[in-house]
C-alpha cells in the first residue's frame, strides 16, 4: 500500500503535469511547485475522493488569511499529507 | 432566455436536494443581436452559451442545496462538448448533478438536449462564497422568483 505522500505526489503530478521526481515532501505546493488556487482545486477533489475525506480548504484559508496559521502548515506536502491522515483517521473514528 | 443579459433560464422543472439534480428549461430566441454575428445568414447559439446555460443551471441546483446562504461562481469547465447546433427558436432542456461537493467548491456534470437529444454537455467546477452585498442577493432572489425556484426546496 503506497503512502500518503506517494498518493498525494502522484495526484499532483498527474493533475498538474509535473514531473514526479520533482515532488518532494519539504515541497511547497504553492510556493516551490507554483500550483495556483484552481489548480488545487484539482486536487483536493482528488484527494477528497482518493481518500474518502473533505479537505477543509475554506478553514484553512481563513485561518491563513488571519494570520492564524501560515501556508506552510497546510501546503508543505509532509504537512498536507500528516492533515489528510488526521482527516482519515477521524472519519474512522466517527465511523466506529 | 435573453442572451443579452444572460438571462439563460426560463423555468425550473424539477429541483431535487436530495438526489442533487436540476432539470431546467430554456426556450432560445427567434431574434437576437447575438445571432447578427453568429452566424449571419447561419444563425447558432455560441457555444459558449450552452456553456453558460449549464453554468447557469448547475448555480440554481448549488444554491439549492447551499440554502441560498452562498453564490457559485465558475471556475472551470473540462469536458465541454457541441455535439450539435442549437438554432433560434429551440427549446432546451438543461439538467445537471453534483459530482463533489468539497470546502468551498462543487463540481457538476450538466447537459443540454432538445427534443430528448444530446446537444452539448461539460464539466463544471465552481467556487463558492457568502453573498458578497445584498444586492446580489437581492438580484438572485428576484430571478428566483422568475424562474419559479421551489423555496420549498431548501426549507
Amino acid at each position: 500500500m503506497s503512502s500518503t505522500f506517494d498518493q498525494v505526489a502522484q495526484i499532483i503530478a498527474e493533475t498538474c503535469d509535473i514531473p514526479r521526481d520533482t515532488i518532494t515532501p519539504d515541497s511547497h505546493a504553492i510556493d516551490d511547485l507554483g500550483i495556483d488556487s484552481l489548480d488545487f482545486l484539482d486536487i483536493a477533489f482528488a484527494i477528497d475522493k482518493a481518500f474518502g475525506i473533505k479537505l477543509p480548504l475554506e478553514k484553512w484559508t481563513q485561518e491563513v488569511n488571519d494570520g492564524k496559521a501560515t501556508t506552510e502548515q497546510y501546503f508543505v506536502l509532509k504537512n498536507l499529507c500528516a492533515r489528510i491522515d488526521e482527516l482519515v483517521a477521524a472519519k474512522g473514528a466517527g465511523a466506529a | 432566455m435573453q442572451l443579452e443579459y444572460f438571462q439563460m433560464i426560463d423555468r425550473i422543472l424539477d429541483l431535487n436536494t436530495v438526489e442533487k439534480t436540476i432539470t431546467v428549461e430554456a426556450q432560445v430566441p427567434m431574434t437576437s443581436t447575438v445571432f447578427e454575428g453568429h452566424f449571419p445568414g447561419y444563425p447558432i447559439m455560441p457555444g459558449v452559451l450552452l456553456i453558460e446555460s449549464m453554468a447557469q443551471t448547475s448555480g440554481w441546483l448549488l444554491v439549492a442545496l447551499m440554502k441560498f446562504e452562498r453564490m457559485p461562481f465558475l471556475a472551470a469547465v473540462k469536458e465541454a462538448k457541441m455535439r450539435g447546433f442549437v438554432a433560434p427558436g429551440e427549446l432546451l432542456t438543461v439538467e445537471a448533478s453534483v459530482v463533489h461537493e468539497g470546502s468551498g467548491y462543487a463540481i457538476t456534470e450538466a447537459k443540454v438536449k432538445v427534443g430528448g437529444k444530446l446537444r452539448s454537455n461539460a464539466t463544471l467546477t465552481f467556487s463558492h462564497i457568502p453573498f458578497p452585498n445584498p444586492d446580489l442577493r437581492g438580484h438572485m432572489d428576484a430571478v428566483a422568483k422568475r424562474v419559479g425556484f421551489p423555496s420549498q426546496a431548501i426549507a
